[in-house]
């Protein structure tokens, strides 16, 4: 592995049945940068993501994740990445302090850290409520606090800002947003948004990459023709 | 592993403290199923084999019942995908699944022997307190053990509620065999008898055979 590199992906490839949903994705990104990919819906930035995290493995290629290859050395990523994703990963019936004091007990955080994110994340007032009576904004901020509570090297943020509104969006900004200064992967429908956000741009289109480039080097246009 | 399966089991503890979605209608199903043998054998005391065989059936039948939701938050809620994100060991799922579901056992048989010695039973329980107690905690670990396996291996099926008891109720048979000789001369009409050591150590190494399966395939029941 290259000392500096947090993914590198040589041909990639993913199936569900005998339907390929990613197919030789090849990329690097390095330690501090914002990966950020973009697709219309079922173009393989979910099944991204849940390979990066360890969640789904990977049927071809060699898969580096913070220097561990998937899925063999998948232990060694595990408790390093954060995923946030449409679906929060809290259990309803309990409310937001619960679920993060469950998931510091799974990450061997200390209690303290429980009370700091959710305070991070500007919700105190409602810690002590049911996930289940919650909106999905705070919801959303619950499961921002999930995500970042164990202060992972590697972020993997499908739509983060959906259900959000903008205060909400400018409160996460520090946890999960550029000025974090973590290694991001973000995907993103919001071609002005989404460059703003990343370092590097991949489009996906039918699971395989269909733009792979520096940020600086393209425009709205090359992201809005993936749609099209 | 402590500290996972620690977190994992008060977690599930809360849940049904919250939901009270499983030790309620366990309970519920116990209680409606001797009244149902009441009325059905038209008997109003039962003793012996007979008493033993409608008790450990009832205990199956409610196990069903917990065993079937055991996993549905994790799928649901997405609490597979969280416990996979950590860094623990994935055993501690298996570990935890189990001793919650045991516990649930014991809270619904809390509820439901008693129930039965009213409704049903013939002889007093008090005498074979003590040795039934032993056959419980056995065949309560066989019960816990194997429901988990088997709810881990249906919870991805889209038949889950019908791959359960298809699979479950097999594999239980010789748990509910053991369980139900070792339990009938404790229940005979003419004072306890003395507890068959053969069928509680048939028991006890099925529990263990099933422990050391579970334990060596549970982690392969988690990939994708």
């Amino acid at each position: 592995m290259t000392a500096d590199l947090a993914l590198e992906l040589r041909g990639l490839g993913r199936r569900y049945g005998e339907r390929p949903a990613l197919q030789d994705v090849t990329l690097d990104l390095q330690a501090g940068r914002t990966l950020v990919v973009f697709g219309p819906n079922g173009a393989g930035k979910t099944t991204l993501l849940r390979v990066l995290a360890g969640l789904l493995r990977p049927h071809e290629g060699d898969v580096r994740v913070l220097g561990a290859r998937l899925p063999d050395e998948g232990w060694r990523a595990r408790g390093r990445v954060g995923l946030l994703t449409h679906e929060p990963l809290l259990y309803r019936e309990l409310s937001a302090r619960e679920n993060l004091r469950f998931h510091a007990r799974l990450h061997g955080v200390a209690p303290g850290r429980v009370d700091e994110a959710l305070e991070a994340v500007a919700l105190r007032v409602r810690a002590d409520d049911p996930i289940a009576e919650l909106s999905r904004g705070m919801v959303q901020r619950a499961a921002v606090a999930r995500a970042v509570l164990h202060d992972p090297a590697l972020l993997l943020l499908d739509e983060p800002l959906a259900n959000l509104d903008p205060a909400a969006a400018e409160v996460l900004e520090p946890l999960i947003g550029r000025s974090s200064g973590r290694t991001r992967v973000v995907t993103s429908h919001d071609p002005a948004g989404g460059l703003a956000e990343g370092d590097i741009a991949l489009g996906l289109r039918g699971g395989r990459v269909a733009l792979l480039a520096p940020v600086a080097e393209i425009d709205e246009r090359r992201v809005r023709e993936l749609y099209t | 592993m402590r500290r996972a399966v620690g977190a994992l089991l008060r977690k599930d503890l809360l849940v049904e403290l919250r939901t009270k979605e499983a030790v309620p209608a366990m309970a519920l199903f116990s209680i409606s199923t001797f009244v149902v043998f009441h009325f059905g054998l038209d008997r109003s005391s039962l003793d012996g084999s007979l008493a033993a065989g409608v008790l450990w059936v009832t205990l199956l039948f409610a196990a069903v019942l917990g065993i079937n939701r055991l996993f549905v938050a994790e799928v649901e809620q997405g609490g597979f995908d969280g416990f996979l994100l950590a860094p623990v060991d994935r055993t501690s799922l298996l570990v935890a699944k189990a001793l919650a579901l045991l516990a649930f056992l014991v809270l619904v048989q809390l509820i439901a022997i008693p129930a039965f010695a009213f409704l049903l039973l013939g002889p007093s329980l008090w005498q074979a307190l003590p040795e039934l107690l032993a056959v419980l905690a056995l065949a309560d670990i066989g019960l816990a053990v194997i429901g988990t396996l088997v709810s881990a291996i249906a919870i991805r099926t889209r038949a889950r509620d019908l791959i359960v008891p298809i699979l479950l109720l097999p594999l239980l048979i010789p748990v509910v065999l053991a369980a139900a000789q070792a339990t009938a001369p404790l229940l005979a009409l003419d004072g306890a008898g003395p507890l068959p050591g053969r069928w509680l150590a048939i028991l006890a190494i099925y529990d263990g055979v099933f422990g050391l399966l579970a334990y060596a395939i549970f982690d392969f029941l988690l990939e994708d």
